[in-house]
């Protein structure tokens, strides 16, 4: 357990005309648990980034000292653990046991001294496999369990976790959380969380600090004070503060079918079994329908079919006005008919800026420039992008590029639009923002399809349910 | 850094990055070459149809041997490292090795050598010229150590003329294009992406 | 899918032995056929190797299935040396007006198509009965390769599945865009291009953020790291070596006798 100490702490990531934080002044005593908050863009990830000794000279520009024990932190990363989001790009190892060894390996530890460090850690996040499982063969909740174990293994005196539940499914990131609870009440090291679901972390931390833009803390203290006290103004900040209202934006009477899926069945080769068993449902105008169930029970599969973008091996997916089914359409056509939404948004992209990518898909429709430009102009304004018109797609932060990726999917006027987990991830601004589009879009009379986990999402707009287990329909009631 | 005045933006006269790898320049440069892999695979897809019209004109199918060949000009281009090609190019040829390559260890060998091919071109530029001159030289480079290779080992006993030189001219002007040209293309397409930032080559972008 | 699939279990005698001796005797076996330019060398060096397979513990059907482009290699190199020969050998065999195939010329590739047979079944052998991470444990602990290099290497290589994957979402999200190939060759190179394209800038991403959590993890640090795994070499790994020099000697020597033997 280590203090940590922030002295005019600056930085700028090469590249940025902007500071990712400026003038940070900031001390965490040893054995504090810490939870850090602040809108996207407060500088969060750059701080626990520089605790963790990873922004070296290459990477930007550093004004002011980070210290950990009074030391540089670039010194001091044997010390420092450090967990971030995605557990994919977290594990180096083929095998759970060696992922864990790396980290001792890198520190010299002698052989005889690894594998009972190994074992241990792994015990300590409730690993339920052994040391040879593959790491491709977990779940994202067990990677990022893994991932922890890897962590805990070289005894980390400092301990810093960058929003280590928001790419989890909500049963991933409860077990990830047991795991924690567990780990932290073993050790006694400086903790510091950058989370946004607070609700969720609260009993494993004693202070909160708030960013304010820039990284300087606006506020400071025991949980309950600093929530107290500044709750809608976090809330407003896109902090999930416990408590705080949420939107409801039911949706009026649905009007005539839109989509209709027949018996759709999709078995992926080489799978055990079929990911899609025969599953009909109908979509109509003016309705959000919810397509839930765990990991594995067709949601994803079931989005693809209805978007035509596979070929299912039975059943079809149709909409009014085409005679062939839509796996069947040709591409400029499809996208006339239903739109698609993928979970990363970056896939979707296919130009340079904002405008071209708002404009693609009415122009392979084949549409007269006066109304592509008139439609353009209509999107960027409603989706409010229109600051970004010009900026590369890839460089949007996450919820601009989430509401680039569904404009971008609108442009050619479809009458259906699939979203898959549109929330996943998002801060509660975002999140707030996206119920409203996803509600606006609705009441224009598109029909909507959002393949999701997120119960509040489903029920902040009064959805219809659709939910799936093992390829086939478990239910479908209102939500 | 802003760019004032216009002396060959990539012509830069700053000492090549010292020599230590940053682990990001190891890391980039195998994920590439992964990622290559992957590419690879996928373009025996989209030629699938080609291959047999292809195989009575042999010395045609040089004319596609450029895409082979990027990751020998591509890496070097972004972290600018002496033997960023080399790596990433003998790497590219162990993933297909593995993905089960049926010229088994000998694409190593050719990985290897292909690697140097480029190399030379961009050490002839001792590390500090990352221009297109140097980008197309290394494409052509690459491409005829590959087919020097190939007719060595694969093809001996055919013709020079009829068989040995069109076959590593077409794969050269192949080399030029696509793996020079194409990488170049590559790079500039990138920068504005932002995710060439920690690397020299993103160094030349403006700020955002 | 994209995976590295074994030919075998991991308790195959193959699998059990040293990556680096493995390396080793298939390096010997295929400089052997490189070197060799009759047709006996590379037939002796095939039969040898058909031999040691029951023994190895390799499954026929994933090998098969691994083999499965074989021929079309193997039968192209054959073609295109004896079409392209410098000159017609032999007997002619085959005219077709401007074009003859003559009997020497067809042996001569028939030579060359064997050289691809040995160093595919040998490629087989070796990578696809070694697991990636005993290999990189081997060339760092054995062969004493730079283990920044070959650690990172490793790591990346576990992406492959993941990007394969990845080009899959990428081309169907370009289908929801309105894109796709068809059979218009010069539409198809694009929409290859573009798929690239955001593969590597997500490949690049990705790399920086392994690149960060490695290092989070130490992997920077100057001090020598240990090793979790030993490698080294066995009394078998030693006798796999020894078989490999004698099969190629062997092979060599019988050419040599019934004089065959060329360079």
């Amino acid at each position: 357990m280590i203090p940590v100490e922030f002295r005019g702490y600056a930085w700028r990531h090469a590249g940025r005309r902007a500071q990712a934080v400026t003038g940070v002044d900031l001390r965490v005593e040893p054995g504090e648990r810490v939870l850090l908050l602040g809108p996207s863009g407060s500088g969060k990830s750059t701080l626990l980034a520089a605790l963790a000794g990873l922004l070296t000279e290459d990477a930007g520009d550093q004004d002011g000292e980070v210290l950990l024990d009074g030391k540089s932190a670039a010194d001091q990363r044997g010390r420092v653990g450090i967990l971030f989001q995605d557990p994919e790009t977290q594990l180096v190892m083929a095998r759970a046991g060696d992922d864990v060894a790396f980290g001792l390996e890198n520190q010299a530890v002698p052989r005889g001294e690894i594998w009972p460090r190994v074992h241990d850690a792994l015990r300590a996040v409730g690993f339920p496999y052994g040391p040879d499982r593959d790491t491709h063969a977990l779940s994202g909740g067990e990677q990022q369990r893994l991932a922890l174990a890897g962590v805990l293994a070289r005894r980390p005196e400092l301990i810093l976790l960058d929003e280590p539940t928001a790419n989890l499914d909500p049963e991933g990131a409860q077990g990830v959380r047991d795991a924690l609870r567990a780990a932290l009440a073993e050790t006694d090291a400086t903790l510091i969380v950058v989370e946004h679901r607070v609700a969720d972390i609260l009993d494993l931390v004693d202070r909160v600090i708030a960013l304010g833009p820039g990284g300087t803390p606006i506020a400071d203290g025991p949980a309950a004070r600093v929530l107290a006290d500044h709750g809608d103004a976090l809330a407003a900040q896109g902090v999930w503060v416990p408590g705080a209202p949420l939107p409801h934006r039911p949706g009026g009477t649905p009007g005539d079918t839109a989509l209709r899926g027949d018996g759709l069945a999709l078995t992926y080769p080489g799978a055990a079994r079929p990911a899609l068993d025969g599953v009909t449902f109908e979509l109509r105008q003016g309705e959000l329908l919810a397509v839930t169930g765990p990991n594995g029970s067709g949601k994803s599969t079931l989005a693809l079919l209805a978007g035509g973008l596979a070929k299912p091996d039975a059943g079809t997916a149709t909409v009014p006005g085409e005679r062939r089914p839509l796996h069947r359409l040709p591409a400029r056509r499809l996208a006339t008919r239903v739109g698609s939404v993928f979970q990363d948004p970056e896939h979707q992209f296919v130009t340079a800026t904002v405008r071209d990518e708002l404009a693609f898909g009415s122009k392979q429709a084949g549409w007269p420039k006066d109304r592509i430009d008139a439609r353009v102009a209509e999107l960027l304004d409603r989706l409010r992008l229109a600051p970004l018109a010009e900026a590369n797609p890839h460089t949007l932060s996450g919820g601009e590029a989430r509401r680039l990726s569904v404009a971008g999917a609108l442009a050619a006027a479809p009458g259906v639009l699939l979203l898959d987990e549109p929330t996943f991830g998002q801060d509660r601004r975002t999140w707030g923002e996206l119920v409203d589009l996803t509600a606006d879009i609705r009441d224009e009379g598109t029909a909507l399809l959002a393949v999701t986990h997120d119960r509040d999402f489903a029920a902040a707009l009064g959805a219809r349910e659709l939910a799936l287990e093992n390829g086939r329909t478990a239910g479908e009631v209102p939500c | 850094m802003h760019l004032k005045g216009k002396p060959m933006p990539t012509d830069s006269t700053a000492p090549a990055a010292p020599g230590r790898w940053r682990t990001v320049d190891i890391l980039t440069c195998a994920v590439l070459a992964v990622a290559f892999g992957v590419v690879f695979w996928a373009w025996n897809f989209v030629w699938a149809g080609l291959d047999p019209v292809l195989a009575f004109l042999p010395p045609l199918k040089g004319i596609l041997y450029g895409v082979w060949l990027i990751p020998a000009v591509l890496a070097p281009l972004i972290v600018r490292r002496v033997g960023a090609g080399l790596l990433t190019e003998a790497l590219a040829a162990t993933v297909s090795a593995l993905l089960g390559s049926v010229w088994g260890v000998l694409v190593i060998y050719q990985g290897l050598l292909q690697g140097l091919g480029g190399e030379i071109a961009f050490a002839a530029g001792r590390y500090r010229r990352f221009g297109t001159a140097t980008a197309v030289a290394a494409g052509a480079l690459a491409c005829v150590a590959a087919t020097l290779f190939d007719v060595v080992v694969w093809y001996p006993d055919t013709a020079l003329w009829a068989f040995k030189i069109p076959y590593i001219a077409f794969a050269a002007l192949s080399g030029a294009i696509v793996a020079g040209l194409g990488s170049k293309a590559l790079v500039a397409a990138m920068l504005p992406t932002g995710v060439l930032d920690r690397f020299p080559a993103g160094r030349e972008r403006a700020r955002i | 899918m994209l995976t590295f699939a074994p030919v075998c279990g991991p308790d195959a005698p193959i699998a059990r032995a040293n990556p680096v001796a493995k390396l080793a005797a298939v390096a010997l076996v295929t400089v052997v056929a490189l070197v060799a330019g009759d047709w006996l060398t590379p037939l002796l060096l095939l039969a040898a190797m058909l031999i040691v397979l029951p023994f190895t513990g390799i499954r026929a059907r994933p090998l098969a299935r691994r083999l499965r482009w074989l021929w079309l290699a193997a039968g192209t190199v054959v073609i295109v040396n004896a079409l392209f020969a410098a000159e017609q050998t032999g007997r002619i065999l085959l005219t077709l007006g401007p074009v003859a195939i003559g009997s020497g010329a067809l042996l001569d590739g028939v030579a060359i198509g064997l050289r691809v047979c040995v160093a595919a079944t040998a490629g087989v052998l070796v990578f696809a009965t070694t697991d990636p991470t005993d290999l990189a444990d081997a060339l760092t602990q054995q062969l004493k390769a730079p283990p920044r290099f070959t650690i990172g290497s490793l790591a990346a290589l576990r992406l492959l599945p993941l990007l394969g994957a990845e080009w899959n979402q990428i081309t169907t999200a370009r289908r929801a865009r309105g894109l796709e190939g068809g059979w218009n060759p010069v539409r198809r190179t694009r929409l290859f291009a573009s798929t690239m394209f955001a593969l590597l800038v997500g490949a690049i991403r990705r790399a920086g953020r392994l690149a960060a959590a490695m290092d989070a993890r130490g992997f920077d640090t100057e001090i020598p790291r240990t090793h979790a795994r030993e490698q080294r070499m066995r009394p078998g790994d030693w006798a796999v070596i020894a078989l490999a020099a004698g099969a190629a000697a062997a092979a060599v020597a019988v050419s040599v006798a019934a004089g065959t033997f060329t360079v």
